[in-house]
């Protein structure tokens, strides 16, 4: 393809070193905003709706890659863009906005400093968050502070941008539309393929590409191909994506996730949400140390209600990982916080 | 009989099983003036919790929560020791004869005398046990 027919670059947000540089033809913006443009539909948004897309617009693929698809369905787009909290409510509120486009933890942001303001979205309905992995228990918490109903947005730059999968109404995993792009679920250490409901790392061939074709191009994302019969009617499912390839580890042949350890711990009052990972090699055996925080409030005072907590703490991730790992109790504050990219595993084993 | 002169606020404090734990929870205290008539650990499996009887347990309550220890009130009882040998033997036989429980216990000597802090199971019946046998109850209003 000659860069003649090239008509926009954009360049993935990449977390390690410099940036990749995607290439759109004519005919992928098209493409790329028809996609966008059924997702939204697909969630019940028509040209009735105002829609604040409050994302990077610059060389980052969510401002124009939703904002094309959305005037494409006839929505009244509002390219608010990032920054100024305090404006984008006030924009949210006097334009009557219905449906908003961020990351979830902007959108949180978003939603405390409302709080501060005693600021209301009266208007407010669709909420469409990605870019980011998040958890159910922050979509409970956005839709509760924000009013809306929201939805997991998921994609990337080489595939276009957002707009890959998306949650249709039923919000249990999320539509990959077949007519674009083929999907596999693969092993990531061995490559091999695997069965629906297995989890492993995305692989997306895109059959409509123009400027960049790919063949089997690997997401680094964890995910899992959903049974068919979603109650919407339409077809292929992933689930939503809990985390990447990169982060996996393997534990005597057992495929763990830190993200799978989040999980357990937001089920667990009793323990705070930040971890710490180390794992050794004791004799011949791989051994999973978990640092997990008491929260102040569950400190009854006794030794022996700390231990029910380490032992109940153990017995949920033996349940979730079907791995025996040893919980470590410590003070609440005193693992790292991080921003950006968690650095929550540490491996010790040496080469493997 | 009123029992809650006699019941006394231990301080329990969170804390993980690494150097300068102990001394850190001893410096904030200082800090703010709090006395440690008698302290103890236990721990288990990489963590433990601190036991203190101090002067003023509402005030060291305040001041290593504001220091971001997870702290929460136990309540035990005091009793005076005879300090010879039998001491602890007496009021443990009279415990153990009512049938009251004793999870821990610790003790110190100060101008009281020799003190045996417990915790036990039931802390009224404890009481009433001991006073009824001639033991001698420190009581809460020795603390601020
Ligand atoms: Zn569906």
């Amino acid at each position: 393809m000659p860069l003649s027919k090239v008509v926009r670059i954009h360049t993935t947000s990449g977390t390690t070193g410099k940036p990749t540089v995607v290439a759109y033809t004519r005919g992928d913006l098209n493409n790329w905003s028809d996609l966008i443009a059924r997702n939204l539909t697909m969630v019940g948004l028509t040209e009735g709706d105002v829609f604040q897309n409050m994302v990077n617009y610059g060389m980052f693929t969510g401002g124009l890659g939703f904002h094309y698809g959305a005037e494409k369905v006839g929505m009244t787009v509002i390219p608010s863009a990032t920054g100024n909290t305090k404006r984008q409510i006030e924009m949210i509120q006097d334009f009557g906005v219905t449906a908003i486009h961020c990351t979830p933890s902007y959108a949180l942001h978003l939603a405390e400093a409302a709080e501060e303001m005693n600021a209301h979205f009266d208007t407010l309905k669709t909420g469409m968050f990605g870019a980011e992995p998040w958890s159910d228990a922050m979509r409970k918490e956005l839709e509760n502070k924000l009013g809306v109903t929201a939805y997991d947005s998921y994609g990337l730059s080489e595939l276009y941008g957002p707009g890959v999968a998306f949650e249709c109404k039923e919000r249990n995993g999320l539509h990959i539309w077949h007519d674009c792009y083929l999907v596999e679920i693969i092993d990531p250490v061995t490559g091999e393929t695997l069965e629906e409901g297995e989890r492993g790392e995305l692989v997306v061939t895109p059959i409509v590409k123009e400027a960049m074709p790919m063949v089997r191009y690997r997401t680094g994302d964890i995910t899992m191909m959903m049974e068919d019969g979603c109650l919407c009617g339409r077809g292929n499912r992933i689930g939503r994506i809990t985390g990447r390839s990169d982060d996996m580890l393997v534990i005597r042949g057992i495929n763990v996730f830190p993200s799978q350890i989040e999980h357990v711990l937001l089920q667990l009052p009793e323990v705070g949400n930040q971890f710490m990972v180390y794992v050794d090699r004791i004799g011949h055996l791989d051994e999973m140390t978990i640092e997990v925080e008491m929260t102040r409030e569950h400190f009854s005072g006794e030794l022996h209600d700390l231990a029910q907590v380490q032992k109940r703490v153990a017995k949920a991730l033996r349940d979730a990982l079907e791995l025996r790992t040893s919980v470590r109790l410590v003070e609440p504050g005193s693992l790292p916080r991080f921003e950006g990219k968690a650095k929550r595993v540490i491996d010790r084993r040496g080469g493997i | 009989m009123d029992m809650k002169p006699f019941i006394i606020k231990q301080i329990s404090v969170f804390s993980e099983n690494r150097p300068g734990r102990l001394a850190a929870i001893a410096r904030a205290l200082e800090e703010d003036g709090i006395n440690i008539l008698a302290f103890s650990i236990a721990e288990a499996d990489g963590f433990g919790v601190v036991r203190a009887l101090v002067d003023n347990p509402d005030k060291a309550y305040r001041k290593l929560t504001g220091g971001g220890f997870s702290v929460n009130f136990t309540d035990v009882i005091a009793a005076k020791m005879r300090d010879q040998p039998g001491g602890l033997y007496e009021i443990a036989r009279i415990l153990g004869d009512g049938g009251v429980n004793i999870e821990y216990a610790y003790a110190y000597s100060g101008k009281e005398g020799a003190v045996l802090i417990l915790r036990v199971d039931r802390v009224d019946s404890a009481i009433e046990l001991l006073l009824k046998h001639g033991g001698e109850l420190l009581k809460t209003s020795i603390f601020h």
